[in-house]
């Protein structure tokens, strides 16, 4: 009994971003990723045509994150102190792409400076030949300032600056723009501020193949389900030709998941958590699948375990055979 | 194609005799027509019009329900493709699968702390829903030993998977009385497992890898007089799963596709694919083995994902302690959206330092939201005080307010005139700094 799929035709196509730059182009990039470009919802391949694949980034910091779970801290232990060895490590263990997130201080409580924010980034790029993504602790006045520094001294690199958002997009994108570099867009999980922001962006200049949106998200069990069905309803929006949206988007969920006491804490807690590694990793996959599903094109994530795991999925995702 | 409700009211008796508990039958019709009640409410619908109406009454995906000794397991009577368009209902069943070649001591010892499992999330007490024996060993009499044993730990619904019907028997047997799910018809045994499940009156689960071959036997099966089916597009890997579970889905709500009109079951193998059934439309789950570092987050996934969009999960108002806060500690004010009051509490007890947190019912919404509504002003804080008896706890009288609110700062120092009122940052990230700074 034949059965007639319902199809969905969609008139708009999400953007297609090159992320980093080869010596041909003016960066020194082994190679470069590129990501975007569906034309249906997240891999319905029987539709519609999804040409690149989703990445996977691992996010490293400029200093040893003190604050960090002790279960990430011991995986990370040779390398926490050295960014340049961390990324190496990072490209080691399968990650597509390089997240440097910028501390607000020193290891003495001094403020970050540009010069060592510039000497971090700088490391990073020497260690791996992966595309990185820069951000700032998240202090629009102190992301400022490292970030213009870090931009001016990467020129041509085709960065991902972030975080870029309402109250700072002005210098971010400028500085983007004079220094052949991507930003990353955030909003707090709306549809609405979400397009108006990339609205901002483009009407500075910045052609649109140079924004990533990030729609933010929160961890499982903590907000997931307004950043996943904000991101179903901005591809929704994407997909159905409304030119604000039709970005690539990229969530942290290494950064939201490990934040949860479900993953930093070992001690103290109910029995029936369970494992707590296990756990912790359970819930960064979790977190990062279930986006995944809802139409992230990069995912952020901390632990090289739920790397492995994230890359295993999307692989299937795209439609390869599970690995037995 | 769904009728409308005028358009089902002119093939009811119209006579407004009240007996199917609605007033009127245009009342009747409107509830029909929103999928709200059963034609079978009526008991004068001419036979002409029942056929009519039968298309456009039933649900496009059949309500199956699994019962045991008080226990439900509901899955189907979906509505949407995606939750933001209303929401979905029907959280599925996550199951724990056992086999009966294990001895059946082994089995009970097992499958016991998996039935006791039970963990709390924001309030509420999750656990599993059920338990899958699985015949592996092919022998009826093994199998009815370990549905047997299992039984004895726990009374929940269960599955039952075998493709032979003679060892399903058995097993069916075994649970007399209960109304677990029979998995599997197949191309090659669906009269048998039609028989049973008739007999039983035990949902059938019908699996086949191709949707043809799965439209064909669910009408079989259906012309056999069994109705209560559950889909198994079984699939190797999380691509055609994904693509085929949004097939069934679209044609069942797009199409109103009967032969697909039925809730789905899935194995997933590993955290992503549990991940993607429980988003992406199964109505029950079947996981290989009991961890709980894999439960947890699974039911709480699943919370979220079956959230009411309109009805954000709410934290119960009251006082918290965080970080041990003894009577000269500050009393932090917030609202009792469940993101809201995570934010906040997770930035306080990462700060490592003691306070209070006062959570004021503020129907479920954040503070902005909240202050703009109405529903979080001075007197609302005022009488969270009260309420919850907060001077009793501290020698120092010291409120923090969101830095949102900072306009409301005097309205409540009129409220609560013996307390000192401070307002606190705009966001929640800032609260440690402003902790150690100002407090």
């Amino acid at each position: 009994m034949p059965v007639e799929i319902p199809l969905d035709k969609w008139p708009g196509t999400v953007r297609t971003i090159t992320l980093g730059a080869t010596a041909a182009d003016g960066g020194t990039r082994s190679h470069t990723i590129t990501v975007g470009g569906e034309k249906t919802l997240p891999y319905m391949h029987f539709e519609g045509e999804m040409p690149n694949r989703p990445v996977v980034a691992i996010e490293i910091r400029d200093r040893r994150p003190e604050d960090w779970s002790p279960l990430l801290l011991q995986t990370w232990v040779d390398v926490a102190d050295d960014p340049g060895l961390w990324a190496k490590a990072a490209e080691q263990a399968g990650a597509d792409l390089i997240e440097i997130m910028l501390s607000a201080t020193d290891k003495d409580g001094q403020p970050n400076t540009p010069e060592a924010a510039v000497a971090a980034v700088k490391a990073v790029l020497k260690a791996t030949g992966l595309p990185v993504l820069v951000f700032g602790p998240g202090q629009a006045e102190l992301d400022n300032t490292l970030l213009v520094a870090v931009a001016e001294a990467t020129k041509g690199e085709r960065l991902v600056l972030g975080i870029c958002e309402d109250k700072n997009y002005r210098t971010i994108v400028a500085t983007a723009m004079a220094n052949g570099h991507l930003v990353s867009a955030r909003t707090p999980m709306d549809v609405n501020l979400s397009k108006q922001l990339n609205i901002l962006i483009t009407d500075m200049g910045l052609p649109p193949d140079r924004v990533l949106m990030d729609p933010t998200t929160g961890a499982l069990g903590y907000g997931i389900e307004y950043g996943y069905s904000v991101m179903e309803r901005l591809r929704l929006a994407a997909l159905q030709g409304d030119a604000m949206t039709q970005f690539p988007m990229i969530v942290t969920p290494g950064f939201e998941a490990w934040k949860t006491k479900e993953s930093k804490v070992g001690q103290g807690v109910p029995e029936a958590w369970g494992d707590w590694q296990n756990r912790a990793i359970n819930w960064e996959v979790l977190t990062a699948a279930t986006l995944l599903e809802s139409g992230a094109d990069i995912v952020v994530v901390r632990h090289p375990e739920s790397l492995r795991q994230v890359k295993a999925a999307i692989e299937e995702l795209m439609g390869a055979l599970p690995a037995r | 194609m769904a009728l409308s409700g005028i358009q089902i009211y002119k093939l009811l008796p119209q006579t407004n005799c009240k007996e199917c508990g609605f007033p009127t039958c245009l009342a009747f019709a409107m509830k029909l027509a929103a999928k709200q009640v059963e034609l079978a409410a009526c008991p004068y619908v001419s036979e002409e019009s029942k056929t009519q109406l039968a298309e456009s009454s039933a649900p496009p995906i059949r309500l199956i329900t699994l019962k045991s000794d008080g226990h439900e397991v509901k899955a189907g009577n979906e509505v949407v493709l995606f939750r933001h368009e209303k929401t979905f209902y029907n959280r599925p069943g996550l199951f724990v699968k056992f086999k009966d070649s294990q001895p059946v001591e082994e089995i009970k010892s097992a499958l016991t702390p998996a039935e006791a499992y039970t963990v709390n999330y924001v309030g509420i007490n999750l656990t599993l829903d059920g338990f899958a024996i699985e015949s592996t060993s092919g022998d009826a009499a093994k199998f009815a030993a370990a549905v047997s044993a299992a039984r004895s730990v726990s009374r929940r619904p269960f599955v039952l998977m075998s493709n032979d019907a003679n060892v399903m028997s058995a097993g069916l047997k075994a649970l007399d009385g209960d109304t677990p799910m029979i998995y599997a018809a197949t191309s090659s045994n669906w009269e048998a497992m039609a028989e049973l499940s008739k007999q039983y009156r035990a949902p059938l689960a019908v699996s086949s890898e191709s949707l043809d071959e799965l439209a064909e036997l669910t009408e079989k099966i259906k012309a056999k007089g069994v109705e209560d089916l559950i889909l198994d597009p079984v699939s190797q890997g999380l691509s055609p799963a994904l693509s085929k579970a949004t097939q069934i889905r679209r044609l069942a709500l797009k199409k109103n596709y009967k032969p697909l009109g039925y809730p789905m079951i899935a194995f997933p193998e590993n955290p992503a694919s549990a991940a993607q059934a429980l988003a992406k439309y199964a109505g029950f789950i079947v996981l290989d083995h009991f961890a709980k570092e894999l439960v947890y987050p699974l039911l709480v996934l699943r919370q979220n994902i079956y959230t009411d969009p309109q009805k954000p999960i709410q934290v119960q108002p009251g006082i918290y302690e965080i970080n041990a806060p003894k009577a000269e500690d500050p009393i932090l004010v917030t609202t009792n959206f469940s993101i809201t009051y995570f934010s906040v509490a997770n930035e306080v007890e990462s700060s490592g330092l003691p306070a209070w947190l006062l959570v004021t019912d503020a129907e479920g919404m954040s503070v902005l939201t909240a202050w703009a509504a109405g529903k979080f002003d001075a007197e609302r804080i005022a009488k969270s005080v009260k309420t919850f008896n907060v001077a009793e706890k501290v020698t120092r009288k010291r409120l923090v307010l969101p830095g949102a609110v900072a306009v409301i700062s005097g309205e409540v120092e009129g409220e609560l005139p013996d307390w000192e009122i401070r307002v606190g940052p705009r966001e929640a990230v800032d609260i440690p700094k402003f902790m150690k700074q100002a407090l």
